[in-house]
């Protein structure tokens, strides 16, 4: 069977996932959790509790703050502490819901039982509702909320839901074990997101280096019966799960450069969330925990773990057996585009997938030496950019030149970095030039928009 | 062989003449009509083209200023006074005299006051590293010490100081283009007028932080404890969000702040003799001994 | 516990780096050295050994004197470049030539650009062009390879040169060959006279296939260049077979193999993206022929490989790699 993949570019990192047999276990509850107001794409919720007001799990503590935005609620039950500034993994402060620990007491009216429930309600309307309510956002990394990517804006029209099953990231293995130990839950959030989108087909896509994933779940939707929905074999490829590419390989079309996945028809959604969605739409269980690998050669005690959100980095950590002498680099996220820890106070926000150790030998980034034009970095680029170029023009502070060669496109996806022989930092000055076109762009935008309401007067 | 002579010079000389029509023609189509004035302006800039005006270069400065109708908003900082006297003579201008400036590094948290959590292992600029995270230090207000400032001064007043980690400015090369300003992402650099005989007081910290999180993360922050603007005799110091600022114009250099300041965080440049902390102190004791008094009575 | 690490990602990189890279290339152009050692014997050692040689103390003092830079040589490319300078030398070239060639490469086409990754010709190249310019004699005197091995070996002119000089005094090409008795066979095996490295062509072609292989070089701009030289001979010698020889013989002679597989692949010199660097090779391949057929060099492989190098910012520039979801 020939395996899907993406047009252009990508990288193979050995894929490492050394902890692909540690099924999920549950975390124990820590004596205290910091939940971050600040935790999707967006504006920041706004909290609606006050200090000294008691909680119970799933209930909301803080509101949306704008169109796009997501409900936060309690992950645990217990006493509001605080709500004050708290440094997030790198050092920055936001508003952190401190709140202690006693009990686990459920809010009323979430189903707490493992029954699957096929059943799948007939008001599109109603799904999208309850996926906000149940405060979803992406859980592949970017925490975009979910009930706005479900909102397509009018004029376009979603053709395929695409689950992304890819984990192409080295290391994780969260989504996989989630996909074996949760399939048929998986299945039925993508139902209920086919759904949600007025019936489309879906694609679950799952890369070929998890073949156990790919065999139950193809055994769960023949089970269930689902006609519309097929699992696709995707090639073993870095960055395989991007969005972008995802729909490149499923669907054959390619977003073009600003625009949303929703103009080529495509709406993608991680295996994370689908499961989120089955929680939040058919047992009533807003997001209040997510399932965290723990991994990396230097760590004596790889695990799976469910950690409820707002745990401290430190208290999992310790859990697990402390930091090992050897770990040079704390990753939140995979090693290609994860964040480095630099503070472990920090709390586990819904989008964190993992956490990974690695060793100075593994991450110590060699001296940069001069560029030997030898295309790698364009060879490995998946958006088809050239990075030995943008990396000098982001140098130089030629914005224009930035935009004209494309900075705003970069996925961030590593691949140039990673592949370059020189190992010269392409990506942390790339980064810089799309951060300063895209500012440019927004306020072109904004000029323009201000001009025309002008106009209108 | 005459002939060839006399062929070669004909030629030449008609070549050139017709060359010189065609030339001058062209000239003459193209030509921009221009304000003479711009260029005798431009002659008069340094020539640094470093922006600090906020044009791109001395030509656009030049350009700039003889359409504005004063020289209010148009101020070389690397000519200084000398240059926009000039300037302001071509154009038939007035101009005020503006007190020089200089850069200053508000931050000191050095190496032994404010020590590393972590390692930096990404591209070496600050603006880089500011994107990332909030820096190696527990301060994340605090100078990133990757050097973007050096890079961008072109007078090369600037330089890294190995020891503390901290840019130093060198006064004499200073032009206070601001460059560094507008390069340092934490927003530590300042440009405050030179103050006489170079003498100036400022707050080196930026740090909004409560004190005992400011104190914890540099031994040297501005905790905010307002001690400053209690001494200052002249409402000179302002403390807002945590940290001290001294306003330039009211400062009257007496360095009372300076010895009151419990961090070391209030620096006075360019004075004669060192403070004797001391004996500013008994003479604020005193003098506030005697408010006392004053107010009982 | 030790500081942490904190760098923006990616937190891992492949194993490249550029010695890695250089490292294949030196294994890759083994067999040829190897091959020339025992066709040519100890002089051949000697070339090599003064090549490479000169070519890293150079860099090295370079580095350390001029630049007063951390030293270089470490990547190896001095190394690739001292081999190839060498296979581009006869065997019977004296030492101090071989060290002025190596000046030139190193000082003048490589360092005085900025050293690695900032020249704009193949250095190995502009050495063995000044060298052919400067010591014509030389450089174009071929004598009798003395094999390692005692091997029969044929002196005289290489085939290509022989071929100029007997269209010169009005000899056919059948004539030529004949006389000279060039066979197919002679130079796969590398028994002939000429620069040490132009005739060990299946050696070359060994190396070329470990580079693809690895993946250190992508094969387009080699196999552009063979076909363009095979395509171009093809149809002159269609139209003259006296005058124009014939397609095996011009893909086999005057260091063609070395050039399109080692020395037009040069990362540096050559174009990025696959486009460009087929045009690049169709640039190579035609105007090695344009100079063998009508040029007053009996090959031009080198100098197509220099005026193509030229180019090669501009090909950059035209022909990019499509972006994604772009037109």
């Amino acid at each position: 069977m020939s395996k899907a993949t993406f047009s252009m570019g990508g990288v193979h990192p050995h894929d490492n996932k050394i902890s692909r047999e540690c099924a999920i276990e549950q975390l124990p509850l820590a004596p205290t959790v910091y939940i971050s107001v600040a935790q999707h794409i967006g504006a920041p919720s706004v909290p609606c509790v006050a200090v000294g007001d008691k909680v119970k799990v799933g209930q909301v503590i803080a509101e949306p703050g704008g169109f796009v935005g997501a409900f936060i609620h309690s992950s645990v039950s217990g006493t509001v502490k605080s709500i004050a500034p708290r440094a997030d993994l790198a050092g920055r402060a936001s508003t952190h819901i401190e709140i202690a620990v006693e009990g686990d007491e459920w809010a009323e009216g979430i189903d707490t039982t493992d029954t699957l429930i096929t059943a799948i309600p007939d008001d599109p309307k109603a799904i999208v509702e309850k996926i906000k309510q149940g405060g979803v956002v992406g859980l592949g990394g970017a925490t975009f909320p979910t009930h706005v990517k479900l909102s397509p804006p009018p004029g376009s029209k979603c053709e395929r839901v695409i689950i992304n099953g890819c984990e192409c990231e080295p290391y994780l293995t969260s989504d996989f074990r989630t996909l074996l130990e949760k399939g048929e839950q998986v299945v039925v959030g993508a139902a209920l997101l086919q759904k949600a989108m007025g019936d489309v087909p879906c694609t679950i896509a799952i890369e070929e280096n998890k073949p156990e994933a790919i065999a139950h779940i193809n055994e769960v939707i023949a089970r269930l019966g689902y006609k519309n929905m097929e699992v696709m074999v995707m090639k073993m490829m870095y960055p395989q799960g991007g969005e972008k590419q995802l729909i490149d390989a499923v669907m054959h079309r390619q977003v073009g450069s600003g625009a949303l996945p929703i103009s080529v028809g495509a709406v993608v959604q991680n295996v994370a969330t689908a499961l989120a969605v089955y929680d939040a739409v058919q047992k009533n269980k807003p997001i209040v925990d997510n399932s965290v690998t723990v991994t990396g050669q230097c760590f004596p005690r790889q695990a799976n773990l469910l950690v409820r959100v707002g745990t401290p980095l430190s208290y999992i950590i310790d859990y697990l057996g402390g930091v090992p002498a050897n770990a040079a680099k704390i990753i939140s996220g995979g090693p290609m585009m994860g964040r480095a820890v630099a503070n472990l106070d920090a709390a586990t926000v819904k989008g964190t997938g993992a956490l990974l150790f690695l060793t100075e030998e593994q991450t110590r980034r060699a001296p940069e030496t001069n560029c030997i034009r030898c295309g790698k970095c364009a060879d490995a680029c998946p958006m088809g950019l050239e990075p030995f170029l943008l990396n000098k023009l982001s140098k130089n502070a030629d914005w224009d030149a930035c935009e004209a060669n494309a900075a705003q496109d970069c996925i961030e996806c590593g691949c140039c970095l990673y592949s370059c022989p020189a190992h010269i930092p392409l990506l942390d000055n790339i980064r810089v030039g799309k951060g300063f076109v895209l500012g440019a762009i927004r306020a072109r935008a904004a000029a323009a928009k201000a001009a025309a309401e002008a106009a209108k007067k | 062989m005459v002939n060839i002579i006399i062929w070669t010079v004909a030629v030449v000389t008609v070549l050139g003449l017709v060359l010189a029509l065609v030339l001058y023609l062209v000239a003459q189509k193209f030509k921009v009509e221009e304000d003479p004035r711009i260029d005798e302006v431009e002659k008069v800039m340094p020539g640094a083209n470093c922006g600090g005006c906020g044009f791109a270069g001395c030509r656009a400065f030049a350009e700039a200023a003889v359409k504005a109708p004063n020289l209010d908003n148009n101020f070389c900082p690397v000519g200084g006074n000398e240059t926009m006297a000039k300037v302001a003579a071509i154009l038939g201008y007035e101009v005020t005299a503006k007190a020089p400036m200089v850069a200053v590094v508000r931050c000191n948290g050095t190496c032994e006051a404010r020590p590393k959590v972590n390692e930096y292992d990404g591209y070496p600029s600050c603006y880089v590293k500011s994107l990332l995270y909030t820096g190696d230090t527990g301060c994340q207000f605090g100078c990133l010490g990757c050097g973007d400032c050096v890079n961008a001064c072109q007078f090369g007043a600037l330089s890294m100081d190995p020891v503390t980690g901290l840019p130093v400015v060198d006064e004499s090369k200073c032009t206070a283009c601001g460059s560094c300003v507008k390069a340092c992402p934490k927003h530590i650099i300042e440009l405050r007028p030179q103050g006489p005989r170079g003498m100036r007081m400022f707050v080196s910290c930026v740090n909004k932080d409560k004190g005992p999180v400011a104190k914890k993360a540099c031994a040297n922050a501005c905790i905010g404890c307002g001690i400053c603007a209690k001494t200052c005799k002249h409402e000179a110091i302002t403390v807002e969000g945590n940290v001290a600022y001294i306003d330039p114009a009211k400062c009257k250099l007496c360095r009372e702040c300076e010895a009151m300041c419990p961090t070391g965080a209030i620096h006075g440049v360019g004075f004669p003799k060192p403070l004797d902390k001391e004996a500013v102190k008994a003479r604020i004791k005193e003098r506030q001994q005697k408010e006392k008094e004053a107010a009982n009575v | 516990m030790n500081k942490l690490l904190v760098s923006p990602s990616p937190h891992i990189h492949s194993k490249d780096s550029t010695k890695s890279l250089m490292l294949d290339v030196v294994i890759a152009l083994l067999p040829a050295v190897i091959c020339t050692f025992i066709f040519y014997g100890w002089r051949e050692m000697v070339v090599m050994g003064v090549s490479v040689a000169s070519c890293v103390l150079l860099e090295w003092a370079i580095t350390k004197y001029m630049l007063k830079k951390p030293s270089t040589i470490g990547d190896l490319s001095a190394v690739i470049t001292g081999i190839l300078l060498a296979l581009n030398l006869p065997y019977t070239t004296p030492w101090w030539v071989v060290v002025i060639g190596s000046v030139v490469a190193i000082g003048v086409a490589k360092m005085s650009f900025g050293g690695l990754g900032q020249n704009i010709w193949n250095p190995a190249l502009v050495g063995r062009v000044f060298l052919l310019v400067s010591f014509p004699t030389y450089m174009t005197t071929w004598s009798a390879p003395q094999g390692l091995f005692g091997l029969d070996a044929v002196s005289g002119a290489t085939p290509l040169g022989a071929v100029q000089e007997g269209l010169l005094q009005g000899s056919t090409i059948q004539e030529i060959m004949s006389a000279g008795d060039y066979s197919y066979s002679k130079m796969l095996f590398a028994n002939l006279g000429g620069s040490s490295g132009e005739f060990c062509v299946l050696a070359l072609l060994a190396g070329f296939v470990y580079l693809c292989i690895r993946k250190v070089i992508k094969p387009w701009i080699t196999l552009s260049i063979f076909g363009t030289v095979a395509l171009t001979s093809l149809i002159f010698w269609g139209i003259d077979p006296s005058r124009f020889t014939d397609p095996l013989f011009n893909l086999l002679s005057g260091g063609l193999v070395l050039g399109a597989c080692f020395m037009a692949t040069d990362y540096v010199t050559s174009p990025m993206s696959v486009k460009g660097g087929i045009i690049f090779g169709v640039g190579i391949g035609f105007l090695t022929m344009m100079i063998r057929y009508f040029g007053s060099y009996p090959e031009g492989m080198s100098f197509a490989i220099l005026i193509m190098n030229s180019v090669v910012p501009l090909l950059n520039m035209w022909f990019k790699q499509k972006k994604f979801g772009r037109k």
